[in-house]
Order: structure tokens, then C-alpha cells, then sequence
């Protein structure tokens, strides 16, 4: 039996939740270990994750201040323009960013490999991949996990990173409200014939939204975009067994042919759609961030933002406490956390779930109602920047790590 | 990998024989709070949130009497810290953690071996001795904390005079306590006290100093108030530091 290692931190997970904390409880001075079962090949490897993620333009200025602008800029494709279309009718909302953006799109796997060389390159955070944990304690003083492989390691505090199936949340006993919403998101790569105009779609159907966002162009120039198509459970497996060909013409007839012939270009994957929300995000030696915590409908693309917003929040409470000397699983201080982002969270359910169940109903009433009301949320200056904020991640009281720097 | 090796550190305890201005009785009130100190739902649960308050403070002081180490995660690095009537360490063990050599000095026996079982549980090595600080010789030190504590003794002048000896040359002190007011009469010994937030008895609001009455045992020992400041309480709020001395202060102070 070696010797138990121990650092401030303990993350359980190396998605980009994880590793953007520990990257930024490291540069606050902390000791941070984070610890996945996954391999460091496998973390980046676009089959393991081809998901895309719309990063708000807080995110992305989070990510620069971490230092990983000049890693992922190249990859990073500006949105300029949000359109949003019950089916074809004419009558959508527009949402045009101006100056400001409204963030970007980028391949899940290159924000994994940045992240992850980053947190390599990182003198205070030491990385365990390949990791099977056998046990786990939490005991008054610290948080211990051992490995089957024998090796053991110690923490102030534990943080679950490890997203919808979360051991750690499991052992604070925090127990997790699931809400079905009886559909899939079927996720691909595509080439479009004509340019996006870095303009990500959102097309309302009554089996569900389909999302076309803007990706760089490929290697041959042909501009790309990510697809998210949310369809009912039924359906699915037929859509996901179909062939390229066909899928990629019934995309072209979804939208409308503005982007002339889609073509798929990377596998298809699909994921269950839940609405998830645990009961509380910290316990004693605990914290939880990201999907351990809330999982919330694809429908807007803010996931992952709401994670990051997490790991900002919780970074700057634990450097505050550490300033202080304080320990860093102190529930004092964990519950400033929880405090800060229960209530952006539950809001964020609340509208992507009002979204989607809004243009989930069939018939022509109901169109009209959503028109009428695109009508108006596009005319009231007001709601049109709650809309553009949320969409940018602006809105509420943000973390330092979220703003620039003057 | 850079992620400290565990260190589980024993704190050291020592007795020593007792000649100071330490209260006996009020070191046996306090000794029978021991087992509860770090349950921050437990009778000390008014010292766990005055703790970040006063924390605050004391960082703030440390930034700007050493502003070199201002930014530093640990400023006391290199620095001997003493931490008089600790209790069961919940101001000490953040001195360490702030990289300061510290010594914990505690009146009650029962506290100083609270206050080394959890230092040891943390992983944290502190000097904890059973002893008064009027009989510490030949030390010296360059962060001297005595938080809640001059309340209780029996004779504030001697026991400046011992804080103003372990205090070493450029040193750094801050105290705390609360003033002799109606106010904190009222909130201290009558209403926090009856409504459990502190423990019955821990409070003789007569040995209450007033802030022009501490400065002047301070300038009487040679000592200089660089700084005072005030801590109140507001339902909103909680506990924060406050232009209003009414209910407790703090202050910083070096030598005159």
C-alpha cells in the first residue's frame, strides 16, 4: 500500500469542466489533482465526443483568461447572427450580435485537447488518467479515493466533474430530479454548399428543433456546420440508421435550401434529452459543477456555458477563501457557491424546457401564437438583450474569471 | 506532479505551568466548549462566521504591512506567527495555511488538545502550548493575533505588556474584541447569548474595553494603533466589517 498522496483539490473528471477549474484554482495558487478513467488519447478523439459547443462569449473570455485564447482561436468560429424559424414560415426572430459577438462554435474535442494540454503544462495540477477508483470516503478532515491499483489520494475537497453519471454526487448522497423529455438529439458534422454567414439556425418543427451551427471551414474550404436534430425517442434509431445520402437530403429539405446541399461528413451519435437537476451542489468536502449538477435541454447550446459558469463561480470562492487561509472544503464557503448558482441554473431549465415545450405543439394555432410572439420579442428592445444576454452568458452576477480584464 | 506529498503532521503539545492573567474560571468555560469548536452548527457557531470577517482583516493588514508579499498565496511564508488564546485553532490553522511557522497559546488544556488533534487530522503542523503568554521568554515573533480574548483576562496592562515582549522588531499585531456598549450589551451578552448563538457565561460585559481604553494600555506598552475598525452585524449582511465600533473592533498595531 503506497503512501496516500494529498492535494487542495480533487476533481473527478477531466471534461472540460474539470479541467478548466483545475486550471483555474491553480492559478490561484491551489493544489489541484483531477483524476478520469479515460485515457489522454481517447479524451481528444473527435469519435470519443464529435459533439460541437456554442461557447457565450463570457465562456470564451473565461478560456482567454485561462490562457487558451491562442490555442483555440483558429478553431473558433464567431456566431454573428442567431436566426430562429418556426418550420419555414417567414415571420423568425433575428438576433444580430453587433460588436460584442455572441460566441463562438468549436469542435467539443479541440476544446478537450487544449484543455488538457493546458492542465498538462500545468506545474500544480497533476493529472491521473486511466484511473479506476475502487473507494471512496469522506471523513470530517478530508475526502480519500482509492484506485484499484492501490494508489490513494486525499483532498481537502472533492469536486464531481464527472457529468451526468456522477459517483461523487452519488456519495454526497445529493440525489438528482430526472424530467424525460421522451426525445433524442441525433449530433453530426456536415459541409454545406453555400456559406453559413456565421449564422447558427434554429428551426422549430413539431417533432423538435433542428440546429444548424456555424463550424470553420474544412480543409478544402467548404464551409461546415454541426447539426443538433432533436427528434421523438421512437424516431430515432430509423434517423440514426438511415443512410448518408438520405439524411443528409432530408436535412436539405428541413432548411429550406438556403444552405443548398448539406452533406454528412462525420458519424452519427444521439443522446437521450433529459431535463436534470440535483437537489443541492454542495455537501460537506463536496462540490459538484456542470452536468453532475444540471443537465438542461440542447435546445439554446448552453450546457457547457453553464458548466463554465460554475467553475468561474466556484474558482473565485475558493480563491477567495484560500486568500484568507481558509480551508478549502469549508461548507460555509461551498454554500456561497451553491447560493451563486442554483438560481441561474434553475432559470436556464426553466426557459430551454418553456422553449422547447412552445414549439414542441403541433397544429396552426399554436404557429401563430409563436410567430406573434417572435413578433413581439423582436420588437421589444428589452426582451431582445434578456434573450441576447442569456445567449451570451451575460446575464446575472458574474464571476471575475468571466469578464475581462481592464 | 507537484501536488503536495501527504504530510500528516503532528502539532506539537507542551504545558507549562501556569502564572499569567488568564481568568481560571473563564479558561474552564472555555474547555468545556473544546469538543464542539469546529462543529460550525455547534455552540461556536457565532465564531465561525466572525471568523472570514476578521480574517479579512488580518489579511488585509498582513498585504499592507509586508506589501511584497501582497499577491502571494502564502504572505507569512518565512514569518513566525503566535495566535494567543487560539482555542481550538479556528484562527490558527489559517495562519498556517497562510505559510506563517505558527504558535497556538491557549489557556485551556482541553483546547490546545482539540486544537492539535484537528491541526494533525488537516495535515497541518502548528506549535500548540497550554500556557499564558506572560511566561513565553526569550521568543519572538513576527505576526502576534489575540482575537476575543482580552475580554477575559484578569489584567489587560500586564497582558499587553507580555503581547508588546513577543512581538519582534517590524512586527505586526492585531486584536479584537468587543467594546463596552449598550449595543453590545444588548447583542452580546443578552440576546446572542440567550438565543444560543454563544454559550451562556462566555461573556463579563464589565472587562469589556472601550477602544480609547485599549489604545491607551497599548501606547502604555509602547505600542501604536495603526488602524481600527469596526465589526457589526445587520439581518442582511451577517457579520461584516464596519465603519461602527459599537460592537467589536479590531485593531491593527505595531510597535510606537
Amino acid at each position: 500500500m503506497t503512501e496516500t498522496q494529498h492535494s487542495d483539490i480533487l476533481i473527478m473528471g477531466a471534461g472540460p469542466a474539470g479541467l478548466a477549474l483545475a486550471l483555474a484554482l491553480a492559478r490561484s495558487g491551489m493544489s489541484v489533482r483531477v483524476v478520469d478513467r479515460i485515457s489522454p488519447e481517447r479524451l481528444a478523439d473527435p469519435e470519443f465526443d464529435g459533439r460541437a459547443s456554442a461557447l457565450a462569449s463570457t465562456s470564451w473570455q473565461m478560456l482567454q483568461n485561462l490562457g487558451l485564447a491562442d490555442a483555440l482561436w483558429r478553431d473558433a468560429c464567431p456566431i454573428d447572427r442567431i436566426a430562429v424559424s418556426d418550420g419555414l414560415r417567414k415571420g423568425g426572430l433575428d438576433f444580430d450580435a453587433g460588436v460584442d459577438g455572441m460566441g463562438v462554435m468549436m469542435p467539443n474535442s479541440l476544446l478537450r485537447a487544449a484543455l488538457f494540454e493546458a492542465a498538462s503544462a500545468d506545474a500544480d495540477i497533476d493529472l491521473v488518467m486511466g484511473a479506476d477508483v475502487a473507494a471512496r470516503t469522506i471523513d470530517a478532515h478530508r475526502a480519500t479515493i482509492t484506485l484499484d491499483d492501490g494508489r490513494a489520494f486525499s483532498a481537502s475537497l472533492l469536486v464531481g466533474a464527472e457529468g451526468r453519471v456522477s459517483p461523487t454526487r452519488d456519495l454526497a448522497g445529493i440525489t438528482l430530479g430526472r424530467w424525460s423529455y421522451h426525445q433524442r438529439g441525433i449530433v453530426t458534422a456536415v459541409t454545406l454548399e453555400k456559406p453559413h454567414k456565421n449564422t447558427a439556425f434554429e428551426i422549430f418543427y413539431p417533432d423538435g428543433p433542428v440546429a444548424i451551427l456555424p463550424l470553420n471551414d474544412d480543409d478544402d474550404g467548404r464551409p461546415m456546420a454541426s447539426i443538433v436534430w432533436t427528434v421523438p425517442e421512437g424516431k430515432a434509431d430509423a434517423w440514426v440508421s438511415l443512410s448518408d445520402r438520405a439524411f443528409g437530403a432530408a436535412l436539405t429539405k428541413m432548411s429550406g435550401g438556403f444552405l443548398g446541399a448539406i452533406t454528412p461528413v462525420a458519424p452519427r451519435s444521439n443522446w437521450p434529452l433529459t431535463l436534470c437537476q440535483a437537489s443541492a451542489m454542495v455537501a460537506p468536502r463536496i462540490a459538484l459543477v456542470g452536468d453532475s449538477a444540471h443537465i438542461i435541454h440542447p435546445i439554446a447550446g448552453q450546457g457547457l456555458n453553464l458548466g463554465l459558469r460554475d467553475v468561474a463561480a466556484l474558482a473565485q470562492v475558493l480563491g477567495e477563501g484560500a486568500r484568507l487561509g481558509l480551508d478549502p472544503g469549508d461548507l460555509a464557503q461551498l454554500k456561497r457557491y451553491q447560493d451563486w448558482r442554483m438560481l441561474d441554473n434553475a432559470m436556464m431549465a426553466a426557459a430551454t424546457d418553456v422553449l422547447n415545450r412552445l414549439y414542441g405543439l403541433p397544429g396552426s394555432a399554436p404557429s401563430l401564437v409563436r410567430r406573434l410572439g417572435m413578433q413581439i420579442v423582436g420588437r421589444t428592445g428589452l426582451i431582445r438583450r434578456f434573450i441576447i444576454d442569456e445567449a451570451r452568458g451575460a446575464s446575472g452576477d458574474l464571476p471575475d474569471l468571466l469578464m475581462a480584464s481592464d | 506532479m507537484n501536488a503536495s506529498t501527504g504530510t500528516t503532521a503532528d502539532s506539537s503539545v507542551t504545558n507549562e505551568t501556569r502564572n499569567g492573567t488568564i481568568d481560571p474560571k473563564e479558561a474552564a468555560h472555555f474547555g468545556k466548549l473544546a469538543a464542539e469548536w469546529w462543529d460550525p452548527k455547534g455552540e461556536s457557531a457565532m465564531l465561525h462566521r466572525l471568523n472570514p470577517v476578521r480574517l479579512a482583516y488580518i489579511r488585509d493588514a498582513i498585504d499592507h504591512h509586508w506589501p511584497d508579499a501582497g499577491a502571494a498565496r502564502k504572505p507569512l511564508a518565512g514569518k513566525r506567527a503566535i495566535d494567543v488564546g487560539c482555542g481550538a485553532g479556528l484562527l490558527t490553522e489559517p495562519l498556517a495555511r497562510l505559510g506563517a511557522e505558527v504558535t497556538g497559546l491557549d489557556a485551556a488544556a482541553e483546547n490546545i488538545t482539540a486544537a492539535a488533534d484537528h491541526a494533525a487530522a488537516m495535515g497541518l503542523y502548528i506549535d500548540y502550548r497550554h500556557r499564558d503568554i506572560e511566561t513565553l521568554e526569550g521568543e519572538s515573533f513576527d505576526l502576534v493575533t489575540s482575537m476575543e480574548v482580552i475580554e477575559h483576562v484578569t489584567d489587560p496592562a500586564t497582558f499587553i505588556a507580555a503581547l508588546e515582549r513577543a512581538l519582534a522588531p517590524g512586527g505586526l499585531m492585531v486584536l479584537s474584541t468587543p467594546n463596552r456598549t449598550t449595543m453590545s450589551w444588548i447583542m452580546l451578552v443578552e440576546a446572542a447569548e440567550r438565543l444560543g448563538q454563544v454559550p451562556r457565561g462566555t461573556h463579563d460585559w464589565d472587562k469589556f474595553l472601550t477602544p480609547e481604553e485599549l489604545t491607551a494600555h497599548l501606547q502604555a506598552a509602547g505600542l501604536h494603533v495603526i488602524d481600527t475598525r469596526g465589526i457589526a452585524w445587520d439581518p442582511l449582511q451577517g457579520l461584516h466589517l464596519s465603519d461602527s465600533l459599537a460592537l467589536n473592533y479590531l485593531m491593527t498595531v505595531v510597535r510606537g
